[in-house]
Order: C-alpha cells, then sequence, then structure tokens
C-alpha cells in the first residue's frame, strides 16, 4: 500500500474521530489513538499515553540501589534482563568498578537471550495481527524454549531480578551451556520455517511494505534508535558505537535495511535474532571459567537424599561433595560466587552463605548491606550508561547523593520516540494500516509509560 | 568533573560562548558541558548546525530536582552526533522561582514529546512548546510527581462523571 493523496470531492464532507484504544485487542498494551478518518484513510492521528504509567521513576528515588531490580524487570517485560543489566552499570559505573569477567560474559548471554525473547514476540505478534496465526504459534514455541533456559538460570520467566550491583544473583547452573546450544540448534529452524512462511508472502509483502514510512531525517530527529533507525538506514546499535560489557570481542553484524517501513523492520528484527544467535554461541564458547569441579568422586548427590542417608550415620563418601540443590539456588555456593561477584567489595556485594554463616566478618558484611539506612553507597555524582535494548538506546541515567538510595533514576526508554512519531506514520494510510505499523513499532507500555 | 582540553566540542563550546559554558569536561567518560539558560536555544542550535560538531540526535531530555541546593532545577540534554559517534551532556541549572527554558521542538522533532514529559513531571515549562500540556499523568492531576516535595503516597481527588 502506497501513501496517497486525493482530492476531496466538492461536497460537504466531514472527518470522523475513531477512538483506538486504550482499552483494544489489537494494541500492545495501554495506548490510545485518535484518528481522524475520512472514510478509510487516516487523516491525523494523536497518540495518548501514561495508562501504564506505574511511577518507575519516583519509586527508585524511595527504595535501595539493590532493590530497584525488580522494577527494572517491569520495564521492558518482555526483556527484562536488559533493563537489569543496564540499571547495574549504570550503578557500577557511578563506583567505578567493572564486574569480573565471567560475569561480563553471562550478561551478556542473558541480554542476548532476552532480545530473541522481544523478537520473537514482536514478529508473532505482529504476524499474527494480520492473520498469519502459524507463524506465531511458532515463534511462541521457540520463546518457550527460551523460557525455560530463563527459568532454569534466574527462578522465573519474566520478572527475573537476576542481575545485582555488582555481580549477577548466581553463577549458570551445570549443563547450561549444552542445553542453551540445543536450544539454540531448535530455534534455528524455526526461524527458517516463519522465514519461508512470511518473508516472500505475497499478502504479507502488500500490507507491511510501503506502510509506516518514516524518512531517516524524521526518524533521526525523532531520536527513534534501535531496528527503526536500521530499518531507516543508518547503522547505529550501541553495542557497536558504544560498547559496554565484552560486546567488542564477539563477531557480529548490524543488519541495516534502506526502505524504512514495516517490512524493512521485520526484516531486522529477523535478521538481529540471528546475529544474537551468534553472539550466544561466541560468548558460550569462550566464556571464562569451566564447569566447577564437582565431587571428587563424580557423583552428583541429591541434597534430601543425602540428609536421610546421614540420618543413619552412612556419611562416608560425602565429604567435599557437592549435593544437586534446588534449581534457583544453583550457582549461589561460595565457589561459584566468587567467579560471578565482585567479592572483594564487600560494600557492595553480599556475601555468599558460606561466609555469611562462617565467619563475623561475612556476618557483618552482610547485615550492613541488608538492614535499613545502611546498604550500598555509592559516591555522590551523576552517571549515564545506555545498553541496545530490544528496542533501541535504553539509557539509564543515575544521581547518587551518597546515600543508600537514589536521587534520580532515569530511564530513557527506546519506545517513548517511535511512539512520538507514530502520528506521523499514520497519517496518509488506511485504517487497517494502523495495525502492522503500531505492532512494528514493537511498543512495550512499560517501557513507554515508565 | 575533570576537564578536556583536547576536545573538539568542547573547545568550539568555549570558543563561541565563552561564559554561557559554565563548567565543561569529562565526567565519569561522558563529555559534559554546564550551560546558562538564557542562551541554551543558541548553544544547542549550534551544535546541531556546524557541520563539524553535526549533534543531529537529541537522545534525552529530562529534570532533576535538587531539593537541597540551589538552584533547585536541572535540565539535562543527551546530544548524540552520529558522524562522528559522540556524545555530549549539557546540564542547566534553574531556579524554582523561574523555572522556564526556552523550547527545542524546532531544532529535534523528539523535543516535543520529552518538553511534555519535563513539564508533567517537573513543572519546568518550555517557551514556544506548541502544544505544552501533561503527557503521562491525566490531565485534571494536581501537582508535579517527580519533584521531591511531592510524597509518593499522596492521594488526588477523584475524577470520574459522579465527582
Amino acid at each position: 500500500m502506497e501513501k496517497t493523496e486525493e482530492k476531496t470531492p466538492e461536497q460537504h464532507t466531514e472527518t470522523m474521530f475513531l477512538n483506538v484504544g486504550p482499552s483494544h485487542p489489537a494494541m500492545h498494551g495501554v495506548i490510545r489513538i485518535i484518528t481522524e478518518l475520512e472514510g478509510e484513510k487516516v487523516r491525523g492521528a494523536e497518540v495518548e499515553i501514561g495508562y501504564l504509567h506505574r511511577c518507575f521513576e519516583k519509586e527508585c528515588e524511595s527504595v535501595c540501589w539493590n532493590q530497584a531490580f525488580p522494577y527494572t524487570d517491569r520495564l521492558n517485560y518482555v526483556s527484562p534482563l536488559i533493563n537489569n543489566v543496564g540499571w547495574a552499570l549504570a550503578v557500577e559505573k557511578l563506583f567505578g568498578v567493572t564486574v569480573p569477567e565471567r560475569c561480563q560474559y553471562i550478561r551478556v548471554i542473558v541480554s542476548e537471550i532476552s532480545r530473541l525473547v522481544d523478537h520473537l514476540t514482536c514478529i508473532g505478534a505482529a504476524a499474527m495481527e494480520l492473520g498469519a496465526m502459524t507463524a506465531f504459534l511458532y515463534f511462541m514455541k521457540g520463546r518457550e524454549y527460551l523460557y525455560d533456559l530463563i527459568e532454569w538460570l534466574t527462578g522465573a520467566r519474566i520478572t527475573v531480578s537476576y542481575v545485582r550491583i555488582g555481580g549477577v544473583k548466581g553463577d549458570l547452573p551445570e549443563g547450561f551451556a549444552e542445553k542453551t546450544r540445543a536450544v539454540l540448534r531448535e530455534l534455528d529452524p524455526i526461524l527458517r520455517e516463519v522465514d519461508k512462511l512470511l518473508t516472500r508472502n505475497r499478502i504479507f509483502i502488500d500490507r507491511m511494505k510501503g506502510v509506516g514510512y518514516l524518512d531517516r531525517e524524521r526518524s533521526l530527529s525523532y531520536g527513534i534508535t534501535g531496528p527503526l533507525i536500521r530499518a531507516a538506514g543508518v547503522p547505529y546499535d550501541v553495542r557497536k558505537d558504544m560498547p559496554y560489557l565484552v560486546y567488542d570481542r564477539f563477531d557480529f553484524e548490524i543488519p541495516v535495511a534502506e526502505d524504512c517501513d514495516n517490512y524493512s523492520r521485520y526484516l531486522v528484527r529477523m535478521e538481529e535474532m540471528r546475529q544474537s544467535i551468534r553472539i550466544i554461541e561466541q560468548a558460550l564458547y569462550s566464556i571464562p571459567g569451566g564447569a566447577i569441579a564437582v565431587d571428587p568422586y563424580g557423583k552428583e548427590l541429591v541434597g534430601a537424599d543425602m540428609i536421610e542417608k546421614a540420618k543413619l550415620g552412612l556419611t562416608k563418601d560425602y565429604l567435599g561433595a557437592k549435593a544437586r540443590v534446588d534449581l534457583t539456588l544453583d550457582g549461589t555456593d561460595k565457589k561459584s560466587a566468587a567467579r560471578v561477584n565482585l567479592v572483594e567489595k564487600r560494600e557492595m556485594i553480599l556475601p555468599s552463605k558460606e561466609e555469611c554463616y562462617g565467619n563475623i566478618e561475612g556476618l557483618m558484611a552482610h547485615f550492613m548491606l541488608v538492614m535499613d539506612n545502611w546498604g550500598i553507597r555509592p559516591p555522590a555524582g551523576e552517571a549515564y550508561q545506555a545498553v541496545e535494548g530490544a528496542n533501541g538506546e535504553l539509557g539509564f541515567y543515575v544521581v547518587s547523593d551518597g546515600t543508600n538510595r537514589p536521587m534520580r533514576a532515569r530511564c530513557r526508554g527506546p519506545c517513548f520516540f517511535p511512539m512520538a512519531a507514530l502520528h506521523e506514520m499514520l497519517t496518509g494510510y488506511m485504517v487497517a494500516d494502523i495495525v502492522p505499523t503500531f505492532g512494528s513499532i514493537n511498543m512495550i507500555a512499560g517501557e513507554l509509560d515508565r | 568533573m575533570e576537564p578536556c582540553l583536547e576536545n573538539k566540542t568542547l573547545q568550539a563550546l568555549n570558543g563561541r560562548f565563552g561564559g554561557a559554558i559554565r563548567e565543561c569536561g569529562l565526567d565519569k567518560g561522558a563529555l559534559v558541558a554546564i550551560a546558562a539558560r538564557e542562551r541554551i536555544h543558541e548553544i544547542i542550535s549550534f551544535l546541531r548546525d556546524d557541520p563539524e560538531l553535526d549533534f543531529n540526535m537529541l537522545i534525552d531530555l529530562f529534570g532533576v530536582d535538587y531539593s537541597r541546593s540551589q538552584p533547585r532545577f536541572e535540565v539535562i540534554y543527551h546530544l548524540h552526533s552520529l558522524k562522528r559517534n559522540e556524545r555530549l551532556r549539557i546540564r542547566v541549572r534553574i531556579e524554582e522561582s523561574d523555572c522556564q527554558l526556552d523550547t527545542i521542538t524546532d531544532l529535534y522533532a523528539a523535543a516535543n514529546w520529552l518538553e511534555r514529559e519535563t513539564w508533567d513531571m517537573y513543572g519546568i515549562s518550555f517557551k514556544g512548546h506548541p502544544d505544552l500540556k501533561r503527557i503521562l499523568m491525566y490531565e485534571p492531576f494536581e501537582g508535579h510527581p517527580l519533584r521531591r516535595d511531592y510524597p509518593i503516597n499522596r492521594r488526588q481527588p477523584l475524577i470520574g462523571p459522579n465527582n
């Protein structure tokens, strides 16, 4: 569909105002679009946001630095680990510390897994809204494999709170790398299958090509970043231009399309998923610190069985054995915590349980981090850290006044800017084009309204 | 903030605006310039239009409330130059009694919504903005929520057809 300008007839006509949302099945979240229609053509649109405003910035000012992680989960709730990583990096910048290398690789791996989840959701939902239910369900199947990985690692599917200031909650469990590689092997045919279903599909191309056009200069003026600006021909990606963590060690490309329409955005996201898979594979290959030594006999024991046998006095082989604990506690013992947390910074990171219950210094460190009015205290100052979210540059600007609570916590949500430009992307097209255009922006209300 | 003498942007800013740039340098790796509020539109216009500086993207615009020091508010602009891959932070302090700045909606389209959000959250108005109204809060909301003196659990008067 191309944008057309038609002459209106000489008789008296009026435009009609159609209110789309805020509660609407085709809107991803709560957004209100007030469109001015002339027949099927959209002559103007105004976008109203703020229906999911949950005062992220205000709430962060009243909690401690580490307590902001559940709030950051709920910003972009389809890729929560990227938000977590962004907040942690911003606060660590205030301290002026860098986490251990293994932790940086873990953060990269989980960020890329989150990015995969977000793109699968976006393209799947966009395809479903055009009627392609099969593509949606294939991508949801792929997404479930990734959610299994995330749940194994963090304990939750979307409200993960996995990262901490100075590290992550726990190391990768045993066998995570193998399972991840298996999941990526499963994802590859799914991506190819949906590619075959959609990319050269006549209906899909007719609905998406030429629709939702916003030219390059306008996009830059709106401050749009991420897949939308890459679909306008600008190769701007925070991972390449302002690298953080260990992204500069990996070999990946930034897909760029030229046409600035919905179809280009779809192509960019599809290719970005393949690049994310590349990054994860490289990271798993070169992540430092191998498997922690299991028990000297190579045996894996279940904690409950150990206790039962110990009650009977059968403790012969247990010295030095590593019990298989609850999956959500995997990776949090002293040895693995030392690999991923900045353990030397006692004022930043919680000591492992062995330290805390084993010696008085650990107990004191734990007390001083957890009790009210104590906690981590970054030096006074400001810091801004940008990470590449699934929708663009996600930035956190934190101001500290030296106390245990942030003074200001600003989140630059990448969805805010394309939504400001949405009225321009809708004007001149048909009512039926509202849905694919809106879907291709991948607006996440949590990130938009904060 | 440590001084940064060799950076081209800061040199150009200092050279052209002199007294209007109170302080500039590097803060944890980021280029920062603290500017005076009177000439902010001119400064940002220069940064955008000068072909050698070419800051063609407005990345962010927001306010900060330093409730305990004067001037109370600070508005921060993050500008980005794609061509040179350079990021600049401009900080402008404004007092509570006169919390108003010139708009930059004529320079960047992103400023429209960003300035609306700063107005909504802090009450900092932007002179010349085409449509300065609330964006995240609803219209009859009273007060500016991100100010430090707005308590987080304050109740608002009920609105709706029966109130």
